[in-house]
């Protein structure tokens, strides 16, 4: 038995019944992602520390002891979420030297219910990024396709589990960026209703649209996690307390209603043919269901990215504002005056100049100064204001379409993992393949992609499915009747 | 008021104070916020701004500072926000603060300026807004090129109140500020101490000119260093003399100069220009988006309004009307605090000597308490054995001094004390038979010939050596003579003296 190959749900399974130790499988793992190293998925992985936790688990369950629903299973964790004692650098050199004194929730619900802690996957510089090219550890390879982009910003945690380096991983959504990777590289992703899982540990990039969320092969793997990493918070003031469904357990049934609308806006300019054909073959599984279709807009979708492109920016800019060198992470050697404007600033405000010249990358320099500009007296009326007032018109339009729908449905991203390099120069074209996904963190809407087909060259298509606040449950039946019907999900990339 | 009788200026001065709350946890995470610790001991990952850590309301906090602007009469809007505000220092470890921008938890309302013996006063000050924020750390500047950082105080929470220029004098901002002090603490919002920043004060302050072309209108300074109430006084009596010294000289107004921010010197006496600034800085505010609105309702407001409980100036005015003290004794009473006043209203209730009864809780358990160290809550003499105390040298059993001494008795004997036992064993029982103290007068005066014969010669008031007299009598039975008895047969004996001679 290829351990690598197997499911979260069997992985589990597997070691409760003893056909396998939680080393073994860990091990197994281990193997294949020192196989796999050119890829560059993982920026801080120590063996020693995997082994040592499956081990434990295995004593434990020597023990008798009921060590939880993930007892054994490696999860790969994006490298914003802060692991106690453990490097969490937001591939940034800001915080290469940064480890945290404490477990983001989502970690510590991750320990209690026994999972092991796999390595750090890389990703885009403070999640800014579509690509994991903005990484100061260099780009993620998409393991369908080496020469091109994996997505992002976790970019990295959806290679860990298409390249089959680990079962399961967990990422954040902003604007697209567990949807977008997951679909390009062949695997589920799924962003939850903004307050369903709890951001405290998840270091920032826009606090108002961060959520937290799985990558898996399939939907029962999906709904294991989410049963796992879900639920409020009382150190998360914006996390919701509704009760968690029992998920796994949910999925085993039809949806109550399976009204489905097709976003007009979602099939326009820009969308390759291939993704749009996959993507029209989806709905007619779903009509084969017995779904409704129905087609529905959402009119202000266009001015998406816009809003996007103020609001997250200008959340990010207050952020990542204590990175100055001050109290924690880079602090620049060298803060000598570089120009004749300089001489007469003081050694403090120097420091933290130079510090932040040196320990940002392009993008997120970018960003922090778009958001900075946005926010500024004189400006924040035409812009920052301007941006919530079309969020809400944008939420608006999804309240007006669920009255109509029970799910939306349209491609995740507008084409197939592009090449390495290929939009790095131009941050517009970049900023455009989370077209799609981008709408639902400014409405603080669940959405998911899974796969829905295959281009001609070979590269994985996503379907994205996206429902009401707190319809995490219907989601999950929705998308898991059409895995039932079509065995995308099961296709791996070859190597 | 130190400045001269009668300026050809007006002062207008506006506060702005900024109030750390009681409470057992900061604003925003759970660490302490105990004054006077090793620098950096209260921190936790929140407030020092540790990556991926997220601020959660302190309930408390809240409720203190609505609590505060429900006793000062100001508008609750049902909702209101968070709001960031961003720039760069190192005592602010995110480099933003946690405050309220454009929708406060409370609006309007005024500060009482309660009249004094001088005519200042007896006015009210409108309150602009007050609103909730968290505190930044402290600056250490040491010798040499390194400035250190305090995060103690950082995330603290803190009440800022806003004034309209409503105060005309530097003495009535001192009075106003007194006043909130001490509303403060019957609030048990705040310990309002100066010197450890629990409360400060920044004042905004010009002058309005009277020039035969018409009013002119100073250029406003705020003055910021202001850390003692006296330093307030001072400061605004100063800066309104050099305003207008230097009005004189540059006649430059208010449409003329931008803003100044001066610092007092307590030591010089005086105020030094920090900066001048053209605009306000842009602090960049939006929504916390880590932070939920708060939703205030009708039945909140009411839940603490019923906590309030009786203002210092309404109990004032209770003191003189109910008690028939004087406004000086009124207010002693409860200028001392909360605990002072509700003692003498529980000795009160159980005795009607109100005013040996303000005497005593003023002189006798104040002087005590405050030489024990103690506040007068935990004064081991409770109300109702100070009433009955009262009572009995009311009654004459006790002489004052008796009093006093059965008192300190009682207080070394703590709560459990039994007030007869002690007069009995004491022998504090005032001696009012005639015989013995007819013996210890006769005795008084036969010692002390020097004053007999000053006496007889009128070299001095008849009254000092009678009370010189009498002082020796009380001496001699050991302070238990009944005082009027002394008196009145010392009269007596000295006419049989003057008869026979």
């Amino acid at each position: 038995m290829q351990l690598t190959n197997l499911t979260a749900t069997q992985v589990v399974a597997g070691i409760a019944a003893r056909k396998f130790s939680s080393e073994e499988v860990a091990k197994a793992f281990l193997d294949r992602t020192a196989k796999l190293a050119s890829l560059n998925i993982y920026v801080h992985l120590d063996p020693e520390v995997v082994l040592t936790q499956a081990r434990q688990v295995d004593r434990r369950l020597a023990a008798g002891e009921n060590v939880g629903p993930l007892a054994g299973l490696p999860v790969a964790i994006k490298d914003l979420l802060c692991v106690e004692g453990e490097p969490t650098t937001c591939g940034s050199k800001m915080l290469a030297n940064f480890r945290p004194p404490y477990d983001a929730t989502v970690i510590e619900k991750l320990k209690a219910a026994g999972a092991v802690l796999y390595g750090k996957a890389n990703m885009d510089e403070f999640a800014m990024g579509s690509s994991t090219e903005n990484s100061c550890y260099g780009p993620t390879l998409n393991p369908w396709d080496p020469t091109r982009i994996p997505g992002g910003s976790s970019g990295g945690s959806a290679a860990a589990v298409a390249a089959m380096t680990a079962p399961v991983s967990l990422g954040s959504d902003t604007g697209g960026s567990i949807r977008q990777p997951a679909a390009l590289c062949g695997v589920v992703g799924m962003k939850p209703t903004y307050g369903r899982v709890s951001r405290y540990g998840l270091i920032a990039f826009a606090s108002s649209l961060d959520q937290i969320g799985p990558f898996t092969w399939d939907i029962p793997d999906m709904a294991l996690l989410m049963e796992v990493i879900s639920g409020g918070d009382p150190k998360d003031a914006t996390s919701l307390p509704d009760a968690v469904p029992a998920y796994s357990r949910e999925i085993q049934k039809r949806p109550e209603r399976l009204r489905i609308g097709v976003v007009k806006e979602f099939f326009g300019e820009g969308l390759d043919n291939e993704v749009a054909v996959a993507v029209q073959n989806a709905i007619e599984v779903y009509r084969k269901l017995g779904a409704e279709i129905k087609d529905v807009s959402l009119p202000h979708s266009k001015y998406g990215i816009a809003a996007y492109y103020i609001v997250a920016p200008a959340e990010a800019s207050s952020n990542l504002a204590r990175y100055d060198g001050t109290l924690f992470g880079h602090r620049a050697k060298d803060y000598s005056p570089v120009d004749e404007a300089e001489k007469d600033l003081p050694a403090l405000v120097r420091m933290m100049m130079a510090t932040r010249a040196e320990g940002f990358g392009a993008e997120v320099k970018r960003r922090i100064m778009l958001g900075t500009y946005a926010l500024s007296a004189g400006y924040a009326d035409q812009y920052y204001n301007k941006a919530l007032k079309v969020r809400r018109l944008i939420r608006n339009d999804f309240e007006a379409a669920f009255r109509e729908v029970d799910f939306l449905i349209g491609p995740t991203t507008p084409t197939p993992a592009f090449k390495l390099g290929e939009k790095s120069a131009n941050p517009l074209a970049m900023y455009l393949s989370d077209i799609y996904t981008i709408t639902t963190n400014l409405a603080g809407i669940p959405g998911l992609s899974m796969p829905c087909g295959l281009s001609s060259e070979g590269l994985p298509i996503g379907l994205q499915l996206v429902g009401p606040a707190m319809s995490e449950t219907a989601l999950l039946q929705a998308a898991r009747l059409f895995e039932r019907e079509t065995d995308w999900h099961t296709r791996r990339p070859q190597n | 008021m130190s400045t001269s009788a009668n300026p050809p200026y007006m002062m207008i001065v506006g506060l702005e104070v900024h109030v750390q709350l009681l409470t057992e946890s900061k604003m925003f995470s759970w660490t302490g916020t105990k004054f006077g610790l090793e620098p950096n001991t209260l921190c936790d990952p929140v407030n020092l701004g540790m990556p991926g850590t997220l601020p959660v309301m302190n309930f408390k906090a809240f409720n203190m500072a609505l609590k505060t602007a429900i006793a000062c009469g100001c508008s609750i809007p049902h909702y209101t926000k968070w709001d960031r505000k961003n720039y760069f220092y190192p005592d602010l470890p995110k480099k933003y603060q946690i405050s309220q921008y454009d929708l406060p938890f409370s609006l309007g309302g005024s500060l009482p300026i309660p009249a004094d013996k001088e005519g200042n006063g007896g006015k009210t000050v409108r309150l602009t807004r007050i609103h909730l924020e968290e505190d930044t750390g402290k600056m250490v500047h040491t010798s040499g090129q390194e400035s250190e950082v305090d995060l103690n105080r950082a995330g603290t929470p803190l009440m800022e109140i806003v004034s309209e220029p409503d105060i005309r004098s530097a003495a009535d901002a001192r009075l106003c500020l007194e006043e909130l002090r001490l509303t403060l603490r019957y609030l048990g919002v705040s310990d309002c101490e100066m010197q450890e920043g629990s409360l400060r004060c920044d004042a905004n302050v010009n002058l309005h000119i009277d020039t035969p072309a018409g009013k002119v209108a100073t250029p406003i300074v705020e003055i910021k260093n202001l850390n003692s109430f006296r330093s307030v006084e001072r400061a605004l009596n100063y800066e309104a003399d050099r305003q207008y010294r230097k009005w004189k000289e540059d006649g430059l107004t208010i449409k003329d100069a931008p803003k100044q921010t001066r610092g007092w010197s307590d030591p010089d006496g005086l105020t030094k220009l920090q900066r001048e600034k053209e605009t306000a800085a842009d602090y960049r505010y939006f929504p916390e988006p880590d932070l939920l609105p708060v939703v205030v309702d009708d039945a909140w407001v009411e839940r603490l309004r019923a906590e309030i409980g009786e203002l210092p100036g309404p109990r004032r005015e209770r003191f003189e009307t109910a008690f028939g003290l004087s406004p000086y004794d009124a207010n002693v009473l409860v200028e001392q605090g909360k605990d002072v006043a509700d003692y003498f209203d529980a000795v009160v209730a159980l005795t009607d000597q109100y005013k040996m009864a303000s005497n005593w809780v003023q002189q006798e358990v104040l002087r005590s308490a405050n030489a024990e160290g103690i506040s007068v809550a935990d004064f081991p003499v409770r109300p109702a054995m100070l009433a009955n105390l009262i009572a009995r040298v009311g009654r004459g059993e006790l002489n004052t001094q008796q009093g006093r001494e059965v008192l300190g008795k009682l207080m070394e004997t703590g709560a459990g004390a039994d007030i007869d036992q002690i007069i009995e064993l004491g022998g504090f029982r005032m001696v009012s038979d005639e015989g013995p103290i007819r013996e210890a007068i006769q005795a008084a005066l036969a010692s002390n010939p020097k004053a007999m014969e000053d006496l007889k010669t009128g070299k001095k008031k008849p009254d000092a050596i009678k009370g010189f007299l009498r002082g020796q009598v009380m001496k001699a039975t050991g302070g238990k003579a009944n005082p009027a008895l002394v008196g009145q047969l010392m009269d007596s004996i000295l006419a049989e003296i003057e008869g026979s001679g």
